[in-house]
């Protein structure tokens, strides 16, 4: 592996690379395909060009069919020429969505062109806002900055700022309220569907802490009181600029945890909360041992069995955590940005699980370049590799079991319930190959 | 700007690419930023490829965007010439890099002088042609940028073949149902003892084609697709060329003839009416299908056709002229091929309709309420809602359009697949009768939604006891001819009475 750059710190066994950022991922407008299913009374309008369009529509497939509360503001050549008002052409296509849909908040994702074309949507908004009697949150979900998930990020950041303020200063501790403890307002970032949040926001009450608010919420018009001195802490991986925006703007504490992928991520997730709150965390080995029992019959299949990362969503570090506690082992960690800062509860457990597990700490590559990684995993053979949908059929052809990595992001993998669902991802193709063994062949190409 | 969340036709840079990677050992870097390589996705999932989709993006990041690309697509196109060893290199503008006005051609330029392999730009404009139309220019530049280089390096072969030999223009990786259709024309060509030179770009070699006028004449299956390429050839080696989609048995066979007609013309004389007789009466099952009292039920049935000017003009053809349908409106969503699309199904159907929006699609398909409609899979979906059949006729198509069986469109055992198709769309023909007459084994109480009313009038139960009865294909309509019938004489319910009456009235 070329381009090696020295590691963090002396003590840090972490190793990480940086290659060419060539590689397959979606692009963040797809954020919205989730956001518009979470935040309920929300519309999303995508100011881009056809290319944008024909990546949501094919990347929704049948989602695109049900009347979606998302559309494209179509760029087309008299925008970019400005031979157009984009305030005009703004006003026209949100006072229709008003009109058809009445939504209690408009998203305009800023895309590429926007971007270039320096069309000013953050100045735009406000007036349209008082307008049209509509709030209008902008978010630069842009493939020239960010990757897939990150496009929540940029999203929430813009959120974080509309978050109300509470004028009323004695709500700092929670009063006694039974069965809670007495610790400041907590609030949780990212989104998450409504069952996982509601399963997390239980796991929390078990220690008695009370989850305040949500950001994300169900709805635009339930976004939580986020005051000066409240504590956060982020569920997803990806949410650096949310935690930033949480912190500098709104003047909140992060709790730097792990996070709650896998029992092992959400015990520790519980714990570090607990310890920020000076409480004392109860039941939570049990409760870890538990999930790691009913877990038995997964972990047989992937025990010692090796795992490649190409990385497109952010979720591989906590995944490949994960993964290394079950007993697999991970050859190389892609990852499209790590955010040191954010990550570091994670990566300091990472590094602790390897040690604890006994195997080498794999390298971090981030940006990674599809093609090198490609030759890296023809000489690795690694049993499993997580990657997108583009190299999928490709590497299954050639006998390698694939992952598609987006159904990470799209299936239900935080807290103790649902680490499960995790392994059934990740053993669907051993499960699915193992069955196929008897056609007793296994490339699909001609090449040797 | 435009409010849409859906599109019939792709963006340009897909166009290009789909020609590009359907060429064997060429290579296609996009000027695009991150994820806008979607199209490996497409290809990978939907034709479920095997290999590595050759295209890979130069990525434009925000340093791009301050100092421009400088070195950056000059050295990703000389390493992908070093890694994957291609014939071609096509450099591929996105919507991006039209903003950005970056001088590509000098990178092109500067880049050809270190790869061993050919570069070319791709002459699309995002902002002027759709996916259909690049597709068209591209592959008519990359023919043309071939057949430059024979002639200047004195290797173009233009001594026509001996025996008569067709080129195809129009096998392409993504399109519907494709590969079948160009299996199908093969066929065709191997019983007319016609030989096949070259199929482009499915498949071909760009250094094969320099052997293009080799052929004596072509073949554009797809108008959207070809045509420009098939224009070049005819103008700089006055190879004549043939058009009409053989979809259908009657387009079929003057597609034949037409082959024929310039055989003919070019001193080889020969007569293919013996094999069109055979092929109609007792290869393709259609011709007598049309005949077989199953059919009749068809007769005057009502039907909408919308797709690609191809496939919608030759599926008009097929349900007005092969099988007694009526057409109620035709349309596609080329608006570029308007003028051609409305002299073909002129006076087969009683509207022609062009147009890019599928709301008014949806609306109109409401209005009209057709028996069948036969459409793209976004027509498919418009009939979900409103309860009617659809036939899945062109692109933009789901996986399950990619089917592994053999389902050609095109030939003799095209019209098979399409008779199937459409006899399977509309309710099967006895049964429809039978269930008219038993009064239908549909009895839930699930009442058509629909998209174009909304109800406010009440139903007696015996009404609603007997619109449970009515088979449910048209319940629906007559459900809302009821209701609207109902409303003009201000009923506030309808009664089993008012059904009768409506039925008497206005045929409800």
């Amino acid at each position: 592996m070329n381009s090696q750059v020295v590691t963090e710190s002396k003590d840090s066994l972490l190793n990480f690379e940086c290659e060419t950022g060539n590689y397959h991922t979606f692009c963040p407008i797809s954020c919205v395909a989730w956001l518009y299913q979470k935040i309920e009374d929300s519309f999303f309008l995508v100011i881009g060009t056809k290319t944008c369009g024909y990546f949501l529509q094919n990347a929704m497939g049948v989602m695109i069919f049900s009347e979606p509360r998302y559309a494209m503001a179509e760029l087309e050549e008299g925008d970019i020429s400005a031979k157009l008002s984009d305030y005009e052409e703004l006003k026209r296509l949100c006072l229709q969505i008003k009109k058809d849909r009445h939504p209690s908040v408009i998203f305009w994702i800023g895309t590429c062109t926007t971007e270039i074309i320096k069309m000013d949507l953050e100045g735009i908004a406000p007036k349209l806002e008082n307008e049209i009697g509509i709030p209008i949150v902008v978010a630069r979900a842009n493939g020239l900055d960010y990757a897939f998930t990150q496009g929540e990020d940029t999203v929430l950041a813009a959120m974080a700022q509309k978050c109300p303020e509470s004028h009323v200063k004695q709500d700092m501790t929670t009063k006694n309220e039974a069965p809670y403890y007495d610790h400041p307002p907590l609030i949780l970032f990212g989104s998450v569907p409504d069952s996982v949040a509601n399963q997390l926001a239980l796991e929390l009450k078990n220690q008695g802490i009370k989850v305040s608010g949500w950001l994300p919420s169900k709805r635009y018009t339930e976004l939580p009181i986020i005051n000066e001195g409240y504590y956060v802490c982020g569920v997803n991986p990806y949410l650096s600029r949310t935690a930033t925006t949480l912190m500098r703007r709104r003047r909140t504490k992060l709790i730097g945890a792990p996070f709650p992928i896998g029992p092992d991520g959400t015990r520790a997730w519980i714990e570090k909360i607990c310890s920020v709150f000076g409480i004392k965390s109860s039941g939570l080995e049990e409760r870890e041992k538990k999930v790691w029992n009913s877990l038995e019959e997964y972990l047989e299949l992937i025990v010692n069995k090796s795992v490649f990362f190409m990385g497109d969503n952010l979720l591989e570090i906590s995944l490949a955590r994960f993964l290394i506690r079950c007993g697999m082992i991970v050859c190389e960690i892609g990852i499209p940005y790590m955010d040191k800062r954010y990550q570091a509860s994670e990566l300091l457990l990472l590094e602790k699980t390897c040690l604890e597990m006994g195997v080498k700490v794999p390298s971090i590559v981030e940006k990674p370049d599809n093609y090198k990684q490609l030759e890296r995993i023809r000489i690795l053979k690694p049993d499993l590799v997580i990657t997108g949908m583009a190299h999928a059929n490709p590497l299954e052809a050639r006998g390698i079991n694939t992952k598609w990595s987006v159904e990470f992001t799209f299936a239900q993998i935080h807290g103790f319930t649902n680490s499960r669902d995790v392994l059934e991802l990740v053993t669907r193709p051993l499960r699915r190959n193992a069955s196929l063994q008897q056609l007793a062949w296994n490339s699909y190409t001609l090449e040797k | 700007m435009k409010l849409a969340y859906w599109m019939y036709a792709g963006p340009a840079h897909i166009g290009t690419l789909r020609v590009a990677s359907s060429f064997k050992n060429v290579y296609a870097i996009m000027h695009a930023p991150l994820g806008d390589d979607y199209f490996n996705v497409m290809k990978s999932m939907l034709e479920r490829e095997r290999d590595f989709t050759p295209v890979t993006a130069s990525v434009v990041d925000r340093h791009v965007l301050a100092r421009g690309s400088q070195e950056k697509v000059v050295s990703n196109i000389t390493r992908k010439d070093h890694e994957e060893q291609p014939d071609l290199i096509v450099l591929t503008p996105t919507c991006t890099s039209s903003i950005l006005q970056e001088d590509l051609q000098n990178f092109v330029n500067r880049a050809a002088l270190e790869s061993k392999a050919d570069v070319i730009l791709a002459d699309v404009n995002h902002y002027r042609v759709n996916e259909l139309q690049a597709a068209d220019k591209t592959l008519e530049q990359i023919v043309d940028f071939y057949l430059a280089k024979a002639r200047k390096y004195k290797t173009i072969d233009t001594t026509k073949t001996i025996r008569p030999s067709v080129n195809i223009i129009g096998s392409f990786c993504l399109g519907f149902h494709n590969q079948h259709d160009i299996s199908e024309l093969k066929k065709i060509f191997r019983d007319l003892n016609i030989d096949v030179n070259l199929v482009i770009p499915g498949g071909a070699s760009v250094n094969e084609l320099k052997e293009l006028p080799k052929a004596w004449f072509n073949i554009v299956p797809y108008r959207e697709t070809g045509l420009m390429a098939a224009e070049y050839l005819k103008k700089e080696f006055s190879m004549p060329y043939i058009s009409t989609s053989p979809i259908g048995i009657i387009e079929t066979a003057s597609f034949i003839r037409e082959i024929q007609a310039i055989l003919i013309s070019q001193g080889y004389t020969v007569s293919f009416e013996d094999y069109i007789h055979q092929q109609t009466k007792f290869i393709s099952q259609s011709a007598w299908f049309s005949r077989s009292i199953d059919c009749q039920n068809l007769t005057g049935k009502r039907a909408v056709v919308f797709g690609d000017s191809t496939h919608a003009a030759a599926i008009t053809k097929v349900l007005c002229r092969e099988m007694g349908i009526h057409v109620s409106w035709a349309g596609t969503y080329c608006k570029n091929d308007e003028q051609w699309f409305r002299s073909q199904v002129e006076g087969l159907c009683d509207n022609v309709v062009i147009t890019e929006d599928h709301c008014l699609i949806a609306d109109l398909i409401a209005k009209t309420e057709p028996s069948a409609i036969f459409g793209t899979q976004m027509e498919r979906h418009i009939g979900k809602r409103l309860n009617i059949p659809c036939g899945v006729i062109s692109s933009p198509v789901h996986i399950q359009n990619f089917p592994l069986s053999y389902k050609p469109f095109m030939g003799y055992e095209g019209t098979n697949q399409i008779a199937d198709l459409v006899y399977n769309s509309f309710t099967l023909g006895m049964e429809d009768h039978l269930l008219e007459l038993f009064g239908g084994h549909d009895t839930t109480d699930a009442l058509t939604g629909t998209l174009s009313v909304e109800n406010q009038l009440r139903w007696s139960n015996e009404a609603l006891q007997e619109l449970g009865k009515i088979p449910g294909f048209v319940r629906g309509k007559i459900k809302r001819n009821t209701e609207k019938f109902a409303r003009e004489k201000n009923l506030l319910e309808i009664k089993l009475e008012t059904m009768y009456e409506a039925k008497e009235t206005v045929g409800a």
